[in-house]
């Protein structure tokens, strides 16, 4: 009983709300930094240098009047936010935030493609909205969303295949585990994974340079133009929630997950004071940094650019690297 | 909303979470990325790093009105434009504020002619009015900040009538092709 429910439902307790309160404070950060990236200051009116803004902005939002349009399909719109959050949030059951079996709720021997399948489901919500919305660019952008989506999740998903070949397993602890065993991240042994994995998370989770689902320039809001107050702000925190999942599995695969840098050298053990879930959320913090940095730097794409570089340059460089690793794998 | 404005009486519990909601809606006043001539070019300008209206939280340009808190009417009104700034102010969901930037648009500026409708408060409540011809980021800003006062004063769930202090003078009607 104890072990079954109490435990489990308490975890998912503290989880929940801590990737709630982190995307609170994500947007914040994307504020302060995109507002430092312009040698601006960014919010400090609103508490202590600005950092009440993320208690402020949700409370607003909460108030705001929730417009439903008269022509929308009304369920599906209701349910579009939802469908876009839920996804976004389950995949937290199979992150592992350190090595014991306290640190994650889950350790599923395929649970890299639960990953991968959870999120796919997340553009479900986009599509939704769009065409629910009965209005014409929400509807643009949701395709848009629904292309993008296809075309990136092949190159991500059979980039990832690589790593499985190297690890030989699905489950991320047991990614993590290798990572220990191996005395290297797979960051030095699959850098062109890494590089594949990053863009492809950045057009999945539609940010720039790849945030033409939500085009403020060509299509009004994108996908959310119609949606306001609380449901806009659904999907609002879908979009961060992904963000820090993309972060998570690029930390998992790449960086080690929970382990220290350079965890077999014995000059460096001193760094294990710090507690392993610390340096797994610190590592997810420096992917959300560089995140937000990108935004702040990079203009959007195109849309045929867009194509072109996810059909044209990351497939084929996916599938190359798939060769090698394979070959590389047989041969040493 | 609607379901708890203006629904209670004065006291302890509710006097200070109206001042917690209040304080909410004045630090996030999200703007729609909305310009009409000239004064909109100082309005970009006041969200740069000389100015930075991101100080007050209110630097997200919404493009869709629909989440959006603030309407700046930055520029000249014609009366072409009339039907369709009502419209995105009609799809801005309440609580909206309305602020109006220069000269054109407080009583029309320098074009008391035919086709300028003389004050954008003929159509739409203005809570605050910014003076200049167009006003410098400055102006506009402190604009923001009287703006915030006036939020600060309201009252969100306490029973009171709210106060528009739109210069409602005579209404005209506007015809709506859209």
């Amino acid at each position: 009983m104890l072990e079954t429910i109490v435990v489990p439902l308490a975890k998912i307790v503290v989880l929940l709300n801590a990737v709630l309160v982190a995307v609170t404070f994500l947007v914040l950060m994307e504020r302060k930094v995109i507002a430092w990236a312009q040698s601006r200051l960014g919010p400090m009116r609103v508490g202590p240098y600005g950092i009440l803004q993320a208690i402020a902005d949700p409370i607003k939002l909460i108030l705001k009047e929730d417009i439903t349009p008269r022509k929308a399909d009304k369920y599906v719109f209701t349910l579009a936010p939802i469908m876009s959050l839920v996804p976004a949030l389950v995949v937290f059951a199979v992150v592992p935030f350190g090595p014991d079996p306290f640190y994650y709720l889950s350790d599923i021997n395929v649970g890299l493609l639960f990953i991968i399948s959870v999120t796919s489901i997340g553009v479900y919500g986009i599509i939704l909205g769009g065409w629910a919305s009965n209005s014409k660019y929400p509807l643009l952008a949701s395709l848009r969303a629904s292309a993008q989506l296809i075309s990136y999740e092949i190159a991500v998903t059979m980039t990832l295949v690589s790593v499985i070949l190297t690890t030989g397993t699905l489950s991320l602890v047991g990614i993590v585990e290798a990572q220990r065993e191996g005395g290297l991240w797979f960051a030095f042994v699959q850098p062109v994974a890494l590089m594949l994995v990053f863009i492809g998370g950045l057009a999945e989770t539609n940010r720039a340079p790849f945030d033409l689902p939500e085009a403020e320039t060509e299509l009004t809001g994108g996908f959310h133009t119609e949606y306001s107050g609380m449901r806009f702000s659904l999907f609002f925190l879908a979009e961060y929630a992904n963000m820090i999942v993309i972060s998570a599995i690029v930390v998992i695969m790449f960086f080690g997950g929970w382990l220290q840098p350079f965890p077999n050298v014995p000059a460096l053990a001193f760094l294990g004071f710090v507690p392993p879930w610390i340096w797994f959320i610190g590592k997810i913090f420096l992917f959300l940094y560089v995140f937000i940095w990108i935004r702040a730097t990079l203009p959007r794409y195109r849309y045929d650019q867009l194509m072109a570089l996810g059909w044209k340059v990351l497939i084929p460089v996916a599938i190359g690297n798939l060769v090698v690793t394979g070959i590389l794998k047989v041969a040493l | 909303m609607g379901l708890i404005d203006h629904r209670f009486e004065d006291n302890f519990i509710t006097t200070n979470l109206d001042r917690v909601l209040n304080w909410a809606r004045q630090s996030s006043l999200w703007p729609m990325g909305f310009g009409l001539a000239c004064c909109a070019i100082e309005m970009i300008a006041t969200s740069t790093s000389r100015y930075d209206i991101a100080r007050f939280g209110a630097e997200v340009f919404r493009a869709s009105p629909r989440q959006s808190d603030l309407m700046i009417v930055a520029g000249t009104v014609t009366k072409k434009m009339a039907p369709v700034l009502r419209r995105l102010y009609d799809q801005m969901p309440e609580p909206k504020w309305v602020i109006s930037m220069g000269s054109c648009s407080n009583a029309g500026g320098p074009f008391p002619t035919y086709s300028v409708l003389q004050g954008v408060d003929k159509i739409v409540p203005v809570d605050v009015y910014v003076s200049g011809c167009p006003p410098r980021p400055e102006a506009l800003l402190y604009g923001l900040m009287r703006l915030q006062d006036k939020i600060r004063k309201e009252n969100t769930i306490l029973r009171k009538e709210r106060v528009i202090m739109a210069g409602q003078t005579e209404p005209v009607i506007v015809e709506d092709r859209g």
